[in-house]
């Protein structure tokens, strides 16, 4: 019999409000600990929680982005447990209204346009950290994130293999930050997923018990640890067992899964609607002018790439997975309009620096590598043949080294591609008389010696030379 | 003659700080003097802030010498119930488990008296976190009702409220979750004001039953009580449920006619088991407003009787959640003895919490779980809904409902101890207030065989307080119950002392 998974995925984004959900308390990451809270945050007695309203529109552009419904009312509700790093001893978090309902994410994955619909997307606070390994005797406590705006966007279980969840999450990680909602870090835990899965007989419509599985911090590991509980439920059904719903935690490093709580002892967290906030009222009009504001998401963008620019789906996809790469593409483009030259020039050389240097750990990137307007400038500068492709590769690393635009650099270093046909032609006949037994070979029917001569006409031109009229001349004159 | 300056009502005493007849400084003094005096008898404070008090006396003296009183109250000496948070002030709510706590910030009513130039002499004692009708269950020993020391106060607000009616200050502010104003007000004689549900900021009180819990003064006239809501009222950023209704002067409101007012009397709250002077006092003050021109009909609330269950679901189900921070991790108390995080949670709740507290938090814990929600909370939530209908049909009729405050007056210390089920019957009548977040005020309207003062209970629409306050005061100004003080309080050795001594 074979098998096919089921796949639910949580998604917890931190979203980039300047001040926490419910109080003033910078929600930056980094700061000593303990130094962003407050009384709020802190859970002294007597305080209330006050919310943030640009929480509110992050949450609401994420829901219009994904097709979901804004609630006209959503309620607060209170999730109760104890754990050191939740001050209150709970969570304020939405259960029973959600400010979006439904919705759903597309996405290509391998040439096939796939659609996961959503739940629901909610608003809730983050707890703080818990630090166990900085202190022999005690575990510390950093409240510098408790508080802070967390949206947990649930989809339906519409997932059905390891790469169609990871490609699910780079979609909405990419939406997400197109929105400037999160900056969409795994690493720094900014951009959390939680997965339910289950597995069931190919065909059957009913679904199989299911295990919870959390601790996956990169999308590797999500692929990863998704392939193997995959294979071990599939394994543990097929020996007759049955998979025990519970908890299950990825350990990166073991490559496995391990139980960490099963269903008995699941906290009951008692939820019930948070008295200390009325319910959240959004109006048509606040919706309505989100909508109005929201950017060009990025599907809608790659298909333009595709259809309008003519630049294959590979390029499309790359050059749309950032909205502050796209924009940067576009911006050049503007200059010089080359779309297949300028995409090979962002993904192949800007990107590389961009890498390099980890401009890109940001959000947005914002010192380029070059200027859009002179990547354009130095396209031009090969379209009109003024250097060759191979010297304008020169040029760039000296305008990522000194900032200028090309054209100072080709005329100070002299790199104006040489197009005098009685120049080019003298240099090749130096060549072919300096090399009078590889001529003869040539004609003989060695034909990969062509390369050679190229290169020594380049090198007798400090590769100045315009390379077509180098090959021509050299063809013409082997032929004599 | 020298005037015993804690026998002036507060109205009375700003008047002469302006005429500059007396000093903030001397009143200041006198009520720290009456409160050395009568302390070891009552045990009225948990906190007695002899030093801030003069500060705070100077300071206003210094603005009334140059003309410039911050406003009516600059110099006036008051009281705050120990679950207001006081920035630099040990703020315990009764409890163990904030034994010793003293908060980095005001809440908001504090920050607008002490804008307002207020003098706190202290903070009263109460039943820990609010929860009780007697202030017995205060961690720190009950206080003794000044009309006789052998009785409680009535609770939770016990301690402003003897602080109020001891003459120990001129005004005092307490909690109202279930008629924790109201009940010791009637207790002592003097008025207690439960504003309406978001009438003032619930920011910086120990929050009990966020949903029901409201800040109000107590004091020694109805015209006293204007004067401190005023002083507090009014939408806060820092609360959420607070209303941005703007706030009326409340002074302007005494005295008007109430020839067209509509009184309802809800049959409900006239049962039996009432204390039989109770009921004829309570008539009587019906009969007399009567006679000021308003017009009486009994009315129904037909679901009153569900009210004790309905709060002690709700309230409970908050409190279990609101009283979960108490870990003694972040500030308070910790047990010392705990070998693990689970240990250290359970050790320090044990021993800081009281009986009464964990029996409301696993009241509290049990309505909210998996399986009884729907049962229990779920279910207090519709019968909450009905009460506040019948509320609203009934003022559809009548302008303001007239009832007692409580079926008894004030019962003696350890009476109700043993049986929680007869302790929360005495808010029997205050109750529904809260669940329909309505604004009620406690009058004295006479006093029992013995002497004890008896209270009668008013209720407003959702932000009535001006007709509220105003039927109070042509009540008041009709009779001569109020502004009655107990009679001395002998000096020395007290029970409150003995108990302290314990």
């Amino acid at each position: 019999m074979s098998f096919e998974p089921v796949i639910g995925l949580e998604v917890h984004a931190q979203l980039l409000t300047r001040s926490k959900l419910f109080c003033a308390c910078s929600a930056e990451f980094g700061a000593p600990p303990n130094s962003h809270t407050c009384p709020v945050c802190m859970a002294f007695p007597g305080v209330l929680p006050v919310t943030n309203r640009q929480a509110v529109e992050f949450a609401i552009r994420a829901g219009l982005a994904t097709a979901s419904r804004i609630a006209p009312t959503s309620r607060w509700a209170r999730k109760n447990y104890f754990y050191p790093d939740l001050p209150k001893a709970y969570q304020i978090s939405m259960y029973e209204a959600p400010i979006c309902i439904g919705g759903a994410v597309r996405f290509v994955l391998d040439g096939e346009e796939k659609r996961v619909r959503l739940t629901r997307i909610h608003l809730e606070e983050d707890a703080g950290k818990n630090i166990h390994d900085a202190h022999a005797d005690a575990s510390l406590v950093d409240l510098n994130r408790a508080g802070v705006p967390l949206v947990e966007i649930v989809s339906e279980p519409d997932i059905r293999s390891p790469a169609e969840a990871a490609a699910y999450l780079r979609e909405l990680r990419s939406i997400l930050q197109y929105l400037e909602v999160c900056d969409g870090n795994m690493e720094e835990g900014s951009f959390r997923c939680d997965a339910n899965i289950s597995v069931r007989p190919v065909g059957s419509t009913t679904l199989g018990t299911r295990a919870e599985v959390k601790n996956m911090n990169s999308f590797r590991a999500v692929e990863r640890a998704l392939e193997h509980e995959i294979a071990r439920q599939i394994e543990l059904v097929s020996g007759g067992g049955q998979v025990v719903q519970e908890t299950r935690l990825w350990d990166a490093e073991r490559e496995q899964t391990r139980s960490m709580r099963s269903k008995e002892f699941a906290h009951d967290y008692r939820y019930f609607p948070e008295p200390d906030l009325p319910p959240l009222v959004v109006g048509e009009d606040w919706v309505e002018d989100v909508r109005r504001r929201l950017p060009e998401l990025p599907a809608p963008r790659r298909a333009r790439f595709e259809h309008d620019l003519g630049l294959p789906a590979y390029d499309a996809e790359v050059l749309t997975a950032r909205r502050d790469v796209a924009d940067y593409y576009e911006a050049a483009l503007a200059r010089h309009r080359n779309p297949k030259a300028i995409s090979n020039w962002v993904m192949e050389s800007v990107l590389r620096i961009v890498r390099e240097q980890k401009l890109d750990e940001r959000l947005r990137i914002t010192a380029w590598p070059v200027a859009p307007e002179n990547l354009a400038a130095l396209v031009a500068l090969i379209d009109e043949g003024t250097i060759s492709g191979k010297i304008a590769k020169t040029v760039f690393e000296d305008m990522v080294a000194s900032g200028k635009p090309p054209a100072a650099i080709v005329a100070e270093r002299g790199l104006v591609q040489v197009t005098d046909r009685a120049a080019i032609d003298g240099a090749v006949e130096r060549v072919l008389a300096a090399h009078p037994d590889k001529v003869a070979a040539y004609r003989e029917g060695k034909d990969k010696l062509f390369g050679f001569f190229v290169g020594q006409v380049m090198k007798a031109t400090d590769g100045k030379a315009n390379p077509k009229q180098v090959n021509e001349l050299l063809q013409k004159r082997l032929r004599e | 003659m020298k005037i015993d300056l804690t026998s002036l009502t507060l109205a009375s005493a700003a008047d002469r700080l302006r005429r500059r007849e007396i000093s903030a400084a001397e009143l200041t003094e006198a009520c720290l003097e009456r409160i050395a005096e009568t302390e070891p008898k009552l045990h009225a404070f948990l906190t007695v802030n002899v030093d801030e008090a003069r500060r705070q006396a100077a300071a206003a003296d210094e603005r009334l010498r140059h003309g410039e009183p911050a406003s009516t109250l600059d110099g006036i000496p008051l009281a705050l119930k120990d679950v207001f948070v006081t920035r630099g002030v040990r703020t315990t709510a009764a409890s163990r488990i904030l034994e010793g706590f003293v908060p980095p910030y005001d809440g908001t009513a504090v920050a607008r008296l002490r804008r307002a130039g207020a003098v706190f002499v202290g903070k009263t004692n109460c039943d820990e976190f609010a929860m009780g009708s007697s202030t017995e269950n205060s961690a720190f020993g009950p206080s003794h009702n000044p009309w006789d020391l052998e009785r409680v106060p009535g609770g939770s607000s016990g301690g402003s409220a003897v602080a109020v009616a001891a003459s120990q200050c001129l005004g005092a502010l307490g909690t109202d979750t279930g008629g924790s104003i109201r009940l010791p007000a009637s207790f002592c004689g003097i008025v207690g004001l439960k504003p309406t549900y978001g009438r003032v900021s619930r920011y910086g009180i120990v929050a009990y039953a966020s949903s029901l819990d409201q800040v109000g003064p107590f004091a020694h006239d109805v015209r006293d009580a204007a004067i401190l809501l005023e002083a507090i009222a009014g939408h806060d950023p820092m609360d959420s449920t607070s209303a941005p209704t703007p706030v009326p002067r409340y002074q302007s409101a005494l005295g008007g006619d109430i020839g067209r007012i509509r009184l309802g009397v809800p049959r409900e709250y006239f049962q039996e088991g009432m204390q039989p002077d109770v009921d004829s006092c309570v008539r009587e003050a019906i009969a007399a407003l009567e006679s000021l021109g308003a017009t009486v009909e009994t009315i129904s609330l037909p679901h009153a009787a569900y009210a004790i269950a309905t709060y002690y679901l709700i309230a409970t189900a908050e409190a279990s959640s609101n009283l979960a921070r108490y870990d003694g991790i972040r500030y308070g108390r910790r047990a010392t003895s705990a070998k693990s995080l689970i240990d250290t949670y359970r050790r320090s709740r044990e021993e800081g919490f009281g009986t009464e507290v964990k029996r409301r938090i696993m009241l509290g814990t049990y309505a909210l779980s998996a399986g009884y929600y729907e049962a229990y909370y779920g279910k207090a939530q519709k019968v909450r809904t009905l009460i506040r209908r019948d509320f609203e049909q009934a003022f559809e009729r009548c302008d303001l409902l007239v009832a007692p405050t409580a079926p008894t007056t004030a019962f003696r210390l350890g009476e109700k101890l043993g049986d929680p089920l007869t302790m929360y019957l005495s808010d029997v009548l205050t109750i529904s207030v809260n669940l329909a977040g309505l604004p009620g005020v406690s009058i004295p309207c006479g006093v029992d065989a013995n002497g004890l003062p008896i209270g009668l209970q008013l209720i407003g629409r959702p932000f009535g307080e001006e007709t509220l306050l105003r039927v109070a005061y042509a009540y008041e100004q009709s009779t001569d119950w109020h502004g009655r003080r107990p009679g001395p309080i002998p000096v020395g050795e007290g029970p409150a002392a003995r108990e302290a001594a314990r």
